[in-house]
């Protein structure tokens, strides 16, 4: 009722709204003389106010979200993006205000008035080449300061990184790390996925018996992690805000991104006063019904604290009594996989 | 050359006769199956206009999701009662729905084929003085690939399980995993890919070989030439996004497997090979990109004559923006990837692209202080048309400039696939398009209905949608760099993007007045085609070009007598002391061309 209310207000102000139209497009007409001059007054100042309260509330909101937009960057490489965007944004700044700034002052200044003349000035070269050559080459910084940190981020991880690996799928997504050998047992073929085999891990491959799967990610601090990036069904996204990650999750193709976490969540807690302060992961590519549902907590703790939290976890071959002659399917449902410290530690 | 003077007499002779046989028509041939460029363009424009208003309507019922999720719409039931849950709430699906029918309208149907679908039609043969094009028959089946096209679309907003819900990208394997309404989809637009290079094929042919006596390619207004480049990249892009869908449509209907590899959908394994969907990825940004300067090009053309013609002054720097539609056409076809920096593409690949994006913002700067020059010292009417054109610069400025952060690769980790996109690119290529097209359909409103628009609709209409735009747009960037992702049905699951529930309650508000004004404008336009007060002289803004030198309801055939003959270029405004000094006017004895007038001494 109240969204018909609104609907009949909205269109009862259109209709008054076309009225004073019309009535005002005729009067003028039959005053017979259209007032370009007048007209072009009133725009034109409307444009200068435009631009003036305009500006105003951009500064507005600027100090309204200081703090909200860009968090705190919780990775290495994080700074090294937030030191891109704060380069570009000065460039761009500069160029905005200035053309913006000219483009209305110009239309005020410059509106009809009878009589007079505009200025036939058809082509100047030295003008064009300025401003050809002025955004090429700042344009040529920001692409060799850009290109720079590009191949620092996507170049290979160091040898001693932690290795984990998540798998998206329709809506979740499946985490596994590989245990105390710190090798990820390798993936045997989708065709193996079963209730007791989530991702298809390969049983036959040592490695996999100590892999544990973990509802949360946990990851120490000052350490480099790379994230090995699978996905079931459909193209997901692994998007962590905070730590300035994002790489497609595509079915077929492993994808890898490796990044170093600089602050604990409690530190972080600390810092912002927010004792309920999580980071998340979340999906950045649309998957389907299920997209905006895809979270998992991020919690970075401090090197100690990560070896007792994997000392702590149950491996998923044990789980699921891959290496034991019986049906595990029972086990692998009532199992509640890797909660053990999580609780612990949050 | 004489042989193709002889060739175009020839040609003019026989239009000459078909203008005549004009009189003897009936509703259909004139209105529906006609081969008159003018009509077709009317056809375009108005079928634009219907997709706009479904476009337009569906972006509000998703913002009201977004803004108020808890609120009832349950009286949107009549309309849309299937795509809803019992208690009111909008279903995810159909959420993901409103959001691929919303990009694919609006991109397609309005900003291709009723933007330059209209203009190309209606300005090329008139603007270079022609009977018509080169191909009427071709230009009517052009329309009518469209109008299948829309059909095929609207049906499949009333099929059970919805229209497609894969967004307007379509990414397999999630448009593998979908229903009918995806299978029509992909119909649809091979339809609207035939439509548009029929007439892609239909403007070039006729912008080379049918201008008039006297008009060399430079001395075509830009107007033109913009059109011009925007049929070349059309006929370039379309036919690889049309077989990037058909190898889809193998993979959906045929058993083949060019996308999909090995899945696990819902348990069940689907045994799929090897193939790629990053191979997809490639081929439907091939169009993809490139589809942004269909958009934006034919609208820059508008501007830049509407600026001209209002300010009464040169467009500033002519061949310079004639060379920088040029870059623009070449560079576009090497920047695709730089919507798949995070894609798994390999990173140095993404380095390539990254060089080529940022380069293509050089010949963009020029053409935005080229019409800042134009405006300056100008004689500015401050008209509708010259206000929408204004607005365009301004967020053609706004839009352009945030496109040099998300070319980036490495601000791109960032910023891809969130708010800040959607910011950017509604700004660069939807409202500023929008606006050019505004601009071009109150100047050209005259020439196509011999009328006027209502003007004091048209300001209010203006300055709603402009600060509308800002207010709705602007927020989105904050949001953007805090990582709150497009196309989520709800916040609500993570601290990080909850945070801005006020923000998309305001953008909400705004989204429903801005849309009120936009029935308005609809409302002037279907109001001023009846009603609109009449247009007396034949040149009504005092401009040089070709179109208002025919009557002021021109018939099919456009020019009653001999088809006018070319002297000069299209922008001698306040030259030697006349206003406007029109193409057919012989060049005076002495009198320089603009190429050759000594720089001025004193320039401030």
């Amino acid at each position: 009722m109240t969204a018909l209310l609104i609907i009949l207000v909205i269109v009862l102000v259109l209709v008054v709204l076309l009225q004073i139209a019309l009535t005002s497009d005729f009067i003028n007409f039959i005053k017979g003389d259209d007032d370009e001059e007048g007209r072009s007054k009133f725009q034109g100042s409307m444009l200068m106010v435009f631009l003036v309260i305009g500006f105003i509330t951009l500064i507005w909101s600027i100090f309204y979200f200081k703090g909200r937009f860009l968090p705190e960057p919780a990775s290495e490489h994080g700074h090294l993006i937030d030191m891109n965007f704060n380069l570009a944004l000065f460039f761009t700044g500069i160029v905005f205000v200035v053309t913006q700034i000219l483009l209305f002052y110009f239309a005020y200044k410059y509106r009809y008035r009878k009589g007079r003349k505009a200025f036939y000035f058809p082509e100047n070269n030295k003008l064009e080449v300025a401003w050809t050559i002025v955004p090429a080459i700042v344009l040529t910084f920001l692409i060799v300061k850009g290109l720079t940190s590009w191949y620092a981020i996507t170049s290979d991880a160091p040898e001693d990184k932690i290795v984990f690996e998540a798998t998206g799928k329709q809506f979740a997504w499946v985490l596994r790390y590989p245990g105390a050998d710190g090798e990820l047992g390798a993936l045997a073929g989708r065709d193996k996925v079963s209730p007791t085999n989530e991702v298809g891990i390969d049983w036959n491959d040592p490695s996999s018996k100590d892999d544990f799967l973990a509802n949360d990610i946990v990851l120490p601090v000052g350490k480099p992690v790379e994230v090995k990036i699978e996905a079931m069904d459909v193209i997901h996204s692994f998007f962590l805000p905070h730590f300035r990650v994002k790489m497609d999750a595509v079915p077929g193709i492993t994808t890898r991104f490796w990044f170093v976490p600089t602050i604990t969540t409690a530190e972080m807690r600390e810092k912002l006063g927010d004792p309920g302060f999580n980071f998340e992961l979340a999906c950045a590519e649309l998957c389907g019904r299920g997209h905006s549902s895809m979270r998992k907590v991020v919690t970075i703790v401090t090197p100690e604290e990560y070896q007792k939290w994997v000392e702590a976890q149950t491996p998923y071959s044990q789980l699921v009594g891959a290496y034991e002659q019986k049906t595990s399917r029972q086990t692998a449902e009532n199992a509640n996989v890797g909660t053990a410290l999580n609780a612990e530690i949050n | 050359m004489s042989d193709v003077n002889t060739t175009m007499e020839h040609t003019h002779a026989e239009a000459h006769d078909h203008a005549h046989e004009a009189h003897h028509e009936n509703f259909f041939t004139k209105y529906l199956f006609t081969m008159d460029h003018k009509m077709i363009a009317k056809q375009f424009l108005i079928t634009g206009i219907f997709w706009a208003i479904i476009g337009a309507f569906f972006s509000v019922v998703f913002r009201l999701q977004l803004g108020f999720p808890d609120a009832d719409l349950s009286w949107l039931a009549p309309v849309m009662g299937r795509w809803l849950t019992p208690d009111g709430a909008l279903d995810p699906n159909f959420y993901n729905a409103l959001i691929t029918m919303h990009g694919t309208l609006l991109v397609f149907f309005v900003l291709t084929a009723g933007l330059s679908g209209t203009f190309a039609n209606f300005l090329i043969p008139l603007q270079i003085g022609a009977r018509d094009m080169a191909s009427p028959m071709m230009n009517m089946l052009s329309y009518w690939f469209f109008f299948l096209a829309s059909v095929i679309m609207f049906v499949s907003l009333f099929i059970p399980d919805g229209p497609a819900q894969g967004g307007w990208t379509a990414y397999p394997p999630l448009s593998y995993l979908l229903g009918h309404g995806m299978t029509l989809w992909l119909l649809s637009l091979t339809f609207f890919v035939a439509s548009t290079v029929l007439g892609g094929l239909n403007y070039i042919t006729t912008i080379l070989n049918m201008r008039t006596k006297g008009m060399s390619m430079f001395k075509m207004p830009l107007t033109i030439w913009a059109l011009f480049f925007t049929a070349v990249i059309g006929l370039l892009s379309f036919p690889v996004l049309v077989a990037g869908f058909i190898l889809l449509i193998f993979d959906r209907s045929l058993g083949t497997s060019f996308y999909l590899s090995d899945l696990v959908v819902n348990g069940q394994f689907l045994d799929k090979g090897t193939g790629s969907p990053i191979l997809y990825e490639h081929l439907f940004w091939f169009l993809g990109h490139p589809e942004v300067y269909i958009v934006i090009l034919p609208a820059m053309g508008i501007v830049s004559e509407v600026l001209s013609v209002n300010s009464k002054k040169p467009v500033f720097g002519y061949r310079a923006m004639v060379f920088s539609i040029l870059a623009i056409t070449i560079l576009s076809f090497l920047v695709w990837a730089h919507h798949m920096f995070v894609s798994g593409m390999n990173p140095f690949v993404g380095s390539i692209f990254v060089l080529f994006t940022l380069l293509i913002a050089v010949p963009s700067a020029i053409k935005v202080f080229n019409w800042i020059a134009t405006i300056w010292r100008g004689n500015i009417r401050l008209n509708p048309q010259t206000m929408y054109a204004i607005g365009f610069v301004s967020m053609f400025i706004s839009g352009g400039l945030t496109g040099i952060f998300l070319g980036n690769s490495t601000i791109d980790i960032q910023l891809h696939d969130t708010y800040f996109i959607v910011a950017h690119f509604h700004i660069v290529m939807g409202v500023a398009a929008f606006f050019g097209m505004f601009a071009g359909i109150h100047h050209w409103f005259p020439k196509m209905f011999g009328r006027y628009m209502n003007r004091s609709m048209a300001y209010m209409h203006f300055w709603v949608t402009l600060i509308g735009a800002y207010l709705i747009f602007w927020p989105m960037h904050y949001m953007g760099m805090a990582g709150v992702p497009r196309r989520y049905y709800t916040f609500d699951a993570f601290d990080a993007f909850s945070q801005f529930a006020g923000m998309n309650v305001f953008i909400t508000v705004v989204v429903m007045i801005v849309f009120a004004f936009q029935i308005l404008w609809v409302a002037n336009f279907f109001y001023s085609i009846f009603k609109g007060r009449k247009v007396k002289e034949s040149n009504p803004w005092g401009a040089t070009t070709l179109e208002w030198t025919t009557p002021v309801n021109p018939g099919h055939g456009n020019w009653p007598g001999e088809i006018p003959e070319v002297y000069r270029w299209p922008y001698d405004y306040n030259k030697n002391g006349h206003e406007f000094i029109p193409q057919t006017v012989p060049m005076e004895e002495g009198e320089l061309e603009h190429e050759e007038t000594p720089a001025p001494e004193k320039v401030s």
